[in-house]
């Protein structure tokens, strides 16, 4: 199977790809928003101010870029903003007993892989609806957080506050964290292997008729089991993210991540039924909900809840756009 | 063994079976380590006791989930009903909190028909979205659960606002012929609800849609209006269950107000045995579900654990009673038993599409 687009010859434009609408869309809504902010706010062109959008959202674009895999094999993941906040849970309160920090770290990094196994167990074997599985992968790993600790855990180790505090950047003065960096290679990491794996092939061609995939002899349950499994992993790089930025681990912290991360996740042109999206369009998801929260704390005059406002009049109006288009939707 | 096993297949094939068990269970359990748990006294001529308090916090939870059985019948999925909620909520406070007398049942009455109608609009934007533009049920209704909190704190104005009105109080801790108010509320919703999908055939229609909306329209059903109308439904049912929420502090928070109610609502309704593919639903199951999650709440209360770490119990139960229902679960369970019966032919409903 070759690396090219798998649509028929007829719904083919040679100019713009129909699938590809939606990311552009999502491209330019992007620039539009930051010539808008350029215009209205002097300090806005400086490029830090792109800098601090990926430092702020490092870590959701990590998670989102698990939740793309799972949702474009049709699924949805809703535990990832608790396997999130235990991550960094389990970080801190095994750093504070005093085990190293690479130790600390692989155990960390076990935890929500194991769960998102779990759970894509759970979901291909015993036919439960994912939405359920995940949910209780959800109160599960919110619960796990307060069993550990009932407050805030601060994290005082040297490998941490290093990652924290590194800043590279140009004599200019403008920086990027460890963990932007750490977010680009997932990213590129998961772009490829989206875009260039068998097993990419495999998650796009569950999304798109699981029942057709099986009969095509395509390994079903190991990618749907995959999947889950991904989205764990990225969730608990995000906890790692997190607890670099944060510098503590905190039971409450990320509570209701799952949405932005769907949202950036369906803003970037991702269609929830499965079978079509790209990574790309999640990143430029993310940057879209990052540039919204700066644009609003730029102007200081609007409150934090037009943020959710506006969210989800974007999340309108981009499935108002895909079904426009027309792309395959039921 | 055998004899008794079969004998006791038609109850313990009953849809209602494992949950009634498991709600059984947990209030022996209850019983055991704390012997005067199910212990009601007469109190001013009004009912308290542990069960009493159950049933009232229930309430709320009881309302939404009746909504979401409907959505989730027509597979659809109703994510909104939370910020629904904290919406008819903070607006009838505004209302209440803003009126000259805050205990004059004109006043109540004004907001309360108020904050309904707002949510009865909302409800109709959700039916909107799903039923004439055709969005994915789960997408549309993500839009104002996302939307919809930023809405109940731009009402609130990010405050939590406070009202001191003895009618609306009454909502959440009113109580007639001895009995909580709420409950009663809950209840006459409940039986309204079935007496209207399962007197009339509206809940065969309703089924119907479910399993196959292009079938039902050729046979004659209007689809596209039997899930406008669930979706509103849905957000009546979650209006009411936000005055009781508000009602229950005397406060409206934009945030807090029915936070993650629509999870424990579709938690509610897997629990009693409706499938999330749609095509049929229990209403008494839903119900019982709503109270299995109200006890199991109360329950770790009672011993003294904190309210987020009573989620690691929440999953436990919902894996467990999702598991004894899933017919792939039981079908394996009964190979491994014996190889030789057959099994009752169970009911395995086959659909393409569930959602999400």
């Amino acid at each position: 199977m070759s690396s090219t687009s798998l649509t028929t010859g007829r719904s083919w434009r040679p100019s713009l790809p129909r699938r590809h609408v939606p990311v552009l869309a999502t491209l330019a809504l992007l620039l539009v928003m930051y010539g808008i902010g350029v215009s209205q706010y002097r300090a806005f062109s400086n490029i830090q101010v792109v800098f601090n959008v990926f430092i702020d959202n490092g870590f959701l674009l990590v998670v989102a870029v698990g939740m793309t895999f799972v949702i474009l094999t049709g699924g949805i993941d809703l535990s990832v903003g608790s396997v999130v906040a235990m991550t960094a849970m389990v970080s801190a309160s095994l750093l504070r007993d005093g085990l190293p920090a690479a130790l600390v770290l692989v155990i960390a990094l076990l935890i929500g892989p194991t769960l998102g196994f779990l759970m894509g167990c759970a979901i291909h074997f015993f036919e439960i609806q994912p939405f359920i599985v995940t949910l209780a992968g959800m109160f599960f790993a919110r619960g796990m957080c307060t069993f550990i600790s009932d407050s805030s855990i601060s994290i005082t180790d040297g490998f941490w506050t290093s990652m924290s505090q590194q800043r590279i950047g140009d004599p200019a003065g403008n920086f990027v964290s460890i963990s932007v960096l750490i977010a680009f290679a997932v990213v590129l990491i998961a772009a490829y292997v989206l875009a260039y794996t068998r097993f990419g092939r495999n998650v796009y061609a569950v999304g798109g008729n699981a029942q057709s995939a099986l009969l095509m002899g395509l390994p079903v349950a190991r990618t749907r089991i995959a999947v889950y499994t991904i989205s764990g992993l990225c969730s608990a790089i995000g906890g790692i993210l997190l607890s670099f930025y944060t510098l503590s681990g905190a039971p409450l912290i990320a509570v209701g991540m799952e949405l932005d991360v769907i949202a950036a996740v369906v803003i970037g042109g991702t269609v929830l039924t499965g079978g079509s999206g790209y990574v790309f369009g999640t990143v430029l998801g993310v940057l879209v909900l990052g540039v919204i929260q700066t644009l609003i704390t730029f102007d200081g005059s609007l409150n934090s809840w037009w943020t959710k406002i506006v969210i989800g009049g974007l999340l309108f109006a981009f499935i108002l756009l895909q079904r426009l288009i027309g792309i395959r939707f039921k | 063994m055998t004899a008794v096993a079969a004998r006791l297949r038609p109850l313990t094939g009953h849809r209602l079976f494992w949950p009634a068990l498991v709600l059984v269970v947990m209030l022996a359990a209850n019983t055991v380590y704390r012997p005067g748990f199910l212990a009601v006294e007469v109190k001013n001529g009004h009912l308290y006791g542990t069960p009493i308090d159950i049933l009232r916090l229930s309430a709320p939870l009881i309302l939404v989930a009746l909504g979401m059985t409907l959505v989730i019948a027509t597979g659809g999925i109703d994510l909104s009903v939370g910020s629904l909620c904290a919406i008819s909520g903070a607006i009838a406070c505004l209302h209440i909190s803003g009126a000259a007398d805050q205990n004059s049942p004109a006043t109540v009455a004004t907001a309360l028909a108020l904050a309904f109608g707002a949510a009865l609009v909302l409800g109709a934007w959700n039916g909107v979205l799903v039923a004439v533009m055709g969005f994915e049920p789960i997408i549309a209704t993500l839009i104002l659960m996302v939307a919809g909190r930023g809405i109940a704190q731009l009402v609130t104005e990010g405050q939590i606002i406070t009202i001191n009105s003895g009618p609306y109080r009454a909502i959440g801790l009113g109580h007639f012929l001895t009995l909580p108010l709420a409950i009663l509320i809950a209840l006459a919703a409940a039986l309204l609800v079935a007496a209207f999908t399962r007197r009339t055939a509206l809940g065969l229609i309703v089924e119907s849609v479910g399993g196959n909306a292009e079938a039902s329209r050729l046979a004659g059903i209007r689809s596209r209006r039997i899930v406008f109308l669930v979706y509103v439904i849905s957000a009546a049912c979650a209006a009411l269950a936000g005055f009781m929420v508000t009602a229950n502090v005397s406060s409206a928070d934009g945030n807090a107000a029915g936070l993650w109610i629509e999870l424990d609502a579709i938690l509610a309704v897997v629990i009693g045995g409706t499938s999330l593919a749609g095509g049929r639903f229990s209403l008494g199951g839903t119900v019982l579900g709503a109270l299995i999650i109200q006890t199991l709440t109360t329950t770790v209360y009672a011993m003294n654990i904190s309210p987020q770490t009573s989620l690691l119990f929440k999953a436990v139960v919902v894996i467990a009673v999702c598991l004894v229902q899933a017919p792939a679960f039981r079908a394996r369970l009964r190979r491994r038993r014996r190889g030789t019966e057959p099994g009752p032919a169970a009911p395995q409903r086959e659909k393409e599409q569930v959602p999400a």
